[in-house]
């Protein structure tokens, strides 16, 4: 076959034509085509109406096929200049062209399921740990040497800290004159702008230098609080620029100090530097194009260029397309994506909302952002791309390569010799939706945009597709093939890896830096046996790296906006790994570790905060107390409301680290601190953090505690005396219900405290006396009860929610204690409280619902029940649900604890009237309505008699429902009143329900049918088997299908039922039936749920108690021939079970017999059953033990390991079963061929052994066994010394005292005396 | 077999709890160290069976209360000093 290259191109062109021609006679109502173009690659297709009906196409209106496009904040408003706008014709309508931008956004169709990294599920506060600098070097003043000048001593660190105090002071004041608008902005041209610009730009570089990137996602805010915004308001506008531009300067790696950021280049700090850092590393995902704008210092034009500059599309996913090819192909020619290559993937035509490509350099008045651009576009080769673009470009690419059609070539080398090229027939219509064709030859990589290095193995790889990798943009695999592919995030962390170097050119350094690489990235990228031998190697070496050059890998990596929880935890352990081996070498990178561990403690994830509180306890004990404070000092008067809070929450983990005592000299200076209230606030937080964190650990010191914390109640500081407030609550709670003299001191204030303040002060104020009350004496609780409960009364009228829980709290602490009289909350109380929050708003919150409930169920404790029932049992009829379940669970919780006595007639039928409104009203699934209708039923007991007949009609009734939810309830119910209906004798009306139930069998929603069987049972369980309605003999066999059913629930409740049958009732039914049911019980042990296996097992030992041993075990051997380990392993217990209620002389000749099948599976199977059976048999197997000591000797000497392992088992056993009954002689034996099996390797063999060991010791006596072991523990061999070293220690810890007399005698030495001459005494 | 990770971690736990009491020992061990273990153990021993410590006490011909107090006394270094630390000590 030969085809000129001319006449295919020519065949490509014919059926382009077509195809336009075709689409432009399409149906009307398709944007695309109604414009005459094609469907953008990636855009949303349309499903082809004949093959999917015209429902599908319409419902996709239904889906929301992007997610939301980037959000258009403050910084687009003013945005997209006019002018380029019109200099770029483009043909699409506006729609089209949106859908377009929407559409090849990155939609990932797996957003949802795919794990999601610690940046995205973060807070805005959360976010703010990224923000924080790793900071510098510290000097370590323990070491006797001349400190590196590069590292930062305590006194920079402050002079430091004061300057951005300084800073910030300046900065609102300069706010707040902007607002006032007496601040005037002299234009002065360049000087002075330009040194703002440096002046600038330490701060930014103080709140950027960490690691990742500033502000991750687009999500952080755009503007940050600081000068540089604010003067932006006040119309300079380039300075905004600066600030807008996160220069995340030197890369992760090293913490630049930010005061001497010029005098300590990079160059000089960074060996490692290649040409990966000229283009300077940027995160694009942020709010710019300019990377490392920062460094250089552009010729501005003027004002407005900058202004422009700025005006590049600002949200990351829509960027994502420009900085990949700013030479995008417009989409005018070719349909079909570019193919060519490869290495341009053809992107959709751009966007007039976005600002066009020809805007981003307006004019071109702005070389700096030409260059800049520049620098972007032809290779993308140099430029490290955020996680997001390398994965769509990838994506992209990969689908490209693997769709472009089959070249010449490759057809000739596909085809035998003899084919050519047919002209298509006339009547051939192309397809022409590429969404279809998509579904038509599904691509292996089809949707799987997320997990890097994610490759269907075997795909046959067509030459010219390039590189494997990141879509052949960057090789991911690093030269040493032994390591990890990289993940696209992890190129600015390992690009070192991917560059061949020879080993023996690289310094020391250079070498140790490689390393850590290598061993990081196997412990971030690596299996599971990578991982270890990374973290093993990693810790072997820590001393030999030091701790820069592994911190300075490590803690980047942790601030890095991509990473996941796993990764994370990782990270952590590596570190917690090497602050062993470090120990006070960490002391100089303290900060740096606190920086990057701190923000854990307020993790959401709770694993993540216990993590970092290890981390962190170890650091404290690694460096000591005094790096400690010295290092955490700074932070404490941060301006920073989140450095200050997570540093008060390290200070309490080093506290609980260190002990109390040592830190209190230090907490009182601090919460003492004249110079800042921020110093207070802290001081005084870290006293509440440590109370949390420790509890009742802070009573021996609690009196020093309080008395640090005491003068903040009378702060100047709002702020201040409301955490004061919150401490003292918190220390209270902790040392509840101890401590009362301790906080003496602070009643008075905070007495005052509640009469004075309002609002949130006054919240903290009423928590503090309400954790307090609790603690005092009768007399004193009454007193504060009631001068407090003025103030509760009158705020229960607050509005504020967080007012609310506290004022609910306080009253639940204050009715709980003794001193108050029940007269008084009856009439002084109750009224508001009832006015005030039961209402349909608070059932509304959670928080708030369970708060009212306790509240209540605490107040009816002091009130008694009638009271508190009767002014709620009305609004069981309420229309809302929410607060009918309110009102039903604050009642269960009352008669739950109370009880019903109380309850007089009348209420009782306005209770049972509500109740059975409230259950029939009931649409949502859950048990509060349930629980408590058959808690109140329970408690009525006798008195639910007039009743019942009431409560059954109903149920009948809704048994028979339409819905399947109202019967399920219906069974339920059923279920939970049986008990009741026993008690009042209402026998007839429960066999009725027997035989309804009985003919609801058939049910086929298994939720229903597993409730109903629930509920059989219950009765069963009541009346008991001989009146029971249906009979026995008639239920049963309706039973044995049901066992069948796959149902969890189902096949619980019925194995339930027929176990109970099988125990008390099996008289009443044949023993073919039962034998039917074993059989169906066999299955049953293969289910997932636990409870179900055991409850399958048990019923077999009912049911060879009631039919006899033999065909139960019969059963039960053939089934030890299966395959399956778990049917296996439940079938030995189940035949210990069976031997074990029907004797063991039943069962055990059978077994042993069964021995002899020379099949592994089976003779497994059978020790495995003696060695259950020996378990529950205990001392009756005083009567087997000579029978079957020669099957287990037999077993002993077996080749096979796991068998010795489970006659082993057996033997331990035994061993213990029969202790005290002189069989010593066997046991002997039994010994003699178990010992040797401690050479063995594997641990579940030695575990075993040392277990039968134990036995032996147990009943051959302590010494016996000793003198096995003597003779092995001073072995030549440690293999042989190893083992017997566990067994003697066993010896030590269970019978110290009585090997006493059985140690050898030992002869002295010159130097040492060894006999023990007391043994020698003689009378 | 189990995966490297497990292995030995049962064995792993029993040796770490063995290693919290006194008196228990491993594989390398030297013998003085056991000898002295064994003495501590025997006076002990003694000491907490009146009976065995007023057997002793008629031999010593001392009052119980002293020979209990001897007996604690023979726990300080039991055996004389510690061999130097030489590794052929060991076998």
């Amino acid at each position: 076959m030969s085809r000129s290259g001319h006449n295919s191109s020519d065949y490509a062109q014919e059926l382009n034509r077509k195809r336009a021609n075709l689409r432009a006679d399409d149906d009307d109502n398709d944007e695309n085509n109604k414009n005459g173009n094609k469907v953008a690659f990636g855009a949303a297709g349309n499903f082809d109406t004949d093959v999917y009906g015209s429902a599908r196409g319409n419902r996709s209106e239904m889906y929301l096929d992007s997610i939301g496009m980037a959000e258009e904040d403050d910084v687009d408003e003013d945005s997209a200049p006019s002018g380029p706008k019109k200099a770029i014709n483009y043909a699409q309508p506006h729609k089209f062209i949106e859908e377009v931008a929407k559409a090849s956004e990155d939609v990932d169709p797996f957003a949802d399921t795919r794990s999601k990294t610690i940046a995205e599920r973060q807070s805005k506060y959360h976010e703010r740990a990224q923000r924080r600098q790793i900071s510098p070097d510290r000097v370590d003043a323990f070491v006797d040497q001349t400190p590196d000048h590069r590292s930062r001593g305590y006194a920079e660190v402050m002079k430091d800290q004061m300057f951005q105090e300084e800073k910030g002071r300046v900065e609102r004041e300069l706010a707040d004159r902007a607002k006032s608008g007496d601040l005037h902005i002299s234009h002065l041209p360049r000087e002075p702008e330009k040194k703002k610009g440096r002046w600038d730009e330490t701060p930014q570089n103080a709140e950027n230098l960490g690691a990742g990137s500033a502000t991750p996602q687009g999500s952080a805010p755009r503007k940050r609080l600081g000068f540089s915004s604010i003067s932006a308001d006040a119309a300079t506008p380039h300075v905004a620029r600066w600030d807008e531009t996160p220069a995340h300067s030197m890369g992760a790696a090293d913490a630049t100090p930010s005061v001497d950021k010029w005098s300590s280049t990079p160059a000089a700090q960074t060996p490692r530097r290649n040409r990966w850092d000229e283009t300077p590393k940027e995160n694009l995902g942020d709010g710019s194009m300019t990377p490392g704008w920062g460094m250089e210092t552009p010729a501005r034009g003027g004002p407005n260029d900058d202004i422009k500059i700025e005006d590049t599309p600002s949200a990351s996913k829509r960027r994502s397309r420009w900085d990949l090819t700013p030479s995008a192909t417009p989409a005018a020619g070719s349909a079909t994506p570019l193919q060519a290559g490869g290495a341009t993937p053809s992107f959709t035509p751009s966007h007039p909302s976005q600002t066009p490509i020809g805007a981003m350099t307006p004019g071109g008045a702005t070389p700096i952002g030409t260059a800049a651009m520049g620098m972007k576009t032809p290779a993308a080769h140099q430029i490290p791309m955020t996680p997001e673009q390398m994965q769509i470009y990838r994506w992209e690419k990969e689908i490209d390569d693997r769709n472009r059609p089959l070249s010449d070539e490759e057809l000739d080398a596909l085809f035998p010799p003899g084919y050519k090229v047919l002209v298509p027939p006339m009547n051939y219509i192309p397809m022409r939706t590429p969404s279809r064709k998509l579904l038509a030859t599904p691509t292996p990589m089809g949707g799987s945009g997320a997990g890097a290095g994610f490759f269907m193995p075997g795909t046959p790889e067509r030459d010219g597709i390039g590189e494997k990798g990141v879509g052949g943009i960057l090789d991911t695999q690093p030269k040493n093939a032994e390591l990890p592919p990289l993940k696209p995030d992890d190129m600015q962390y390992f690009d070192k890896l991917l560059m061949d170097v020879d080993e023996s050119t690289l310094t020391k350094e250079e070498k140790n830096e490689r390393e850590i690489m290598e061993h990081l990235l196997k412990i971030k990228n690596g299996t599971p046996p990578m991982r270890k031998s990374g973290l093993r190697k990693i810790t072997e070496n820590a001393r030999k790296y030091g701790a820069g050059p592994l911190f300075n890998q490590i803690l980047p990596l942790l601030m890095s906006p991509s990473l996941e929880d796993q990764e994370r935890h990782l990270m952590v352990k590596v570190i917690d790994r090497i602050l062993y081996k470090l120990d006070d070498l960490v002391r100089p990178y303290v900060h740096k570790i606190l920086v990057v561990i701190e923000p854990l403690l307020i993790d959401e994830d709770y694993y993540a905060r216990v993590e970092g509180r290890e981390i962190i306890s170890n650091l404290a004990k690694a460096a000591g107390l005094a790096t400690m404070i010295s290092t955490m000092r700074p932070d404490i008067d941060n301006v920073d409301e989140y450095v200050r809070n997570t540093t008060a929450r390290a200070f309490a983990v080093v506290a609980s680290a260190l002990g109390i005592p040592a830190l209190l000299p230090f907490l009182k200076a601090v919460c003492k601190s004249k110079k800042s209230w921020q110093a207070r606030h802290t001081g005084i937080k870290i006293v509440q953090q440590m109370a949390i964190l420790m509890g009742c650990a802070v009573l021996p010191h609690l009196k020093a505690l309080v008395e640090i914390v005491e003068n903040g109640l009378d702060d100047e500081q709002q702020k201040v005396r409301t955490i004061t407030a919150l401490c003292l609550a918190a220390l209270a709670e902790a040392s509840s219900p101890y401590g009362i003299e301790a906080f003496d001191s602070v009643l008075k204030p905070l007495w005052k405290g509640i009469r004075m303040h309002r609002g949130k002060g006054l919240a903290a104020f009423l928590k503090a006396i309400g954790y307090l009350i609790p603690l005092m004496d009768a007399e004193y609780a009454s007193y504060y009860t009631r001068e407090v409960m003025l103030i509760l009364i009158r705020e229960f009228a607050s509005p504020d929610e967080e007012m609310k829980k506290i004022v609910l709290k306080v009253v639940k602490q204050c009715c709980a204690t003794d001193g108050v009289e029940p007269s008084y909350i009856r009439d002084e109380v109750l009224p508001s409280f009832f006015k005030a929050f039961w209402n349909q708003r608070m059932a509304m919150d959670r928080r708030n619902y369970r708060q009212l409930v306790d509240t209540t169920v605490e107040i009816a404790q002091k009130v008694g029940t009638v009271e508190m029932i009767a002014r709620i049992v009305d609004d069981l009829k309420d229309e809302n649900e929410q607060y009918r379940k309110m009102v039903m669970e604050t009642i269960e919780n009352i008669v739950a604890l109370q009880g019903a006595n109380e309850i007089d007639a009348r209420l009782e039928e306005q209770l049972i009237d509500g109740l059975l409104y409230a259950f029939q009203e009931q649409t949502q699934e859950d048990s509060v309505m349930l629980d408590g209708f058959g808690t109140i039923c329970g408690a009525l007991g006798r008195r639910a008699k007039a009743y019942i007949p009431q409560i059954c009609g109903t149920i009948l009734w809704r048994l028979n429902n339409k819905s399947a939810k109202v019967r399920q309830q219906a069974a339920d119910l059923i279920a939970r009143i049986a008990p009741v209906m026993h008690i009042c004798e209402e026998e007839k009306m429960m066999c009725h329900m027997g035989v309804i139930l009985y003919e609801y069998l058939g049910e086929e929603y298994p939720e229903v049918l597993g409730s109903i069987l629930g509920a059989l049972k219950s009765i069963c369980n009541v009346i008991g088997m001989t009146k029971m309605t249906p009979p026995i003999k008639d239920l049963l066999p309706r039973l044995t299908p049901i066992l069948k059913n796959r149902h969890e629930k189902v096949q619980e409740n019925c194995i339930d039922l027929v176990g109970a049958i099988a125990d008390r009732g099996s008289e009443f039914v044949s023993a073919r039936e039962w034998m039917r049911i074993c059989f169906e019980l066999l299955e049953l042990l293969k289910a997932h749920k636990k409870s179900i296996r055991r409850a399958a097992i048990n019923t077999f030992g009912f049911i060879a108690k009631a039919i006899g041993p033999h065909d139960v075990l019969a059963t039960l051997l053939n089934n030890l021939k299966v395959q399956e380990r778990q049917l296996r392993v439940c079938t030995t217990v189940a035949i210990a079970i069976v031997s074990e209620t029907c004797a063991p002389f039943t069962v055990l000749p059978a077994i042993m017999n069964e021995y002899r099948v020379p099949e592994i599976n089976v003779q497994n199977g059978v020790l495995k059953a003696l060695s259950f059976m020996f378990e529950y048999i205990g001392e009756m197997a005083k009567d087997y033990i000579y029978a079957v000591v020669p099957l287990l000797i037999d077993a002993l000497m077996e080749r096979d390991q796991v068998h010795r392992q489970i006659a082993v088992d057996a033997v331990a056993h035994l061993s213990l079963g029969v202790y005290g009954f002189g069989c010593e002689d066997a046991l002997i034996h039994l010994l003699n061929f178990v010992w040797p099996n401690m050479l063995e390797n594997s641990p579940h063999l030695i575990q075993r052994w040392v277990f039968a060991c134990e036995g032996m010791r147990v009943s051959l006596g302590p010494i016996k066994v000793l003198q096995y072991t003597l003779q092995a523990l001073w072995h030549p061999a440690r293999k042989v010394r190893e083992p017997v070293w566990k067994v003697f220690n066993n010896l030590i810890l269970g019978s110290a005292d009585a090997i006493v007399a059985g140690y050898p005698r030992i002869e002295n030495t010159e130097t040492n005396e060894y006999l023990r001459y007391e043994l020698d005494y003689q009378l | 077999m189990a995966l490297p990770g497990e292995r030995f971690h049962v064995l792993a736990q029993l040796e770490h709890l063995q290693s919290k009491y006194t008196g228990t020992g491993h594989a390398d061990m030297n013998r003085h160290e056991w000898i002295v273990n064994q003495h501590r153990d025997t006076r002990a021993s003694q000491m907490s069976h009146p009976g065995m410590t007023s057997f002793i006490a008629i031999v010593e011909n001392e009052s119980r209360a002293r020979t209990r107090f001897n007996l604690l006394n023979r726990m300080i270094q039991p055996c004389g000093p510690p061999p130097d630390k030489n590794p052929l000590d060991d076998v």
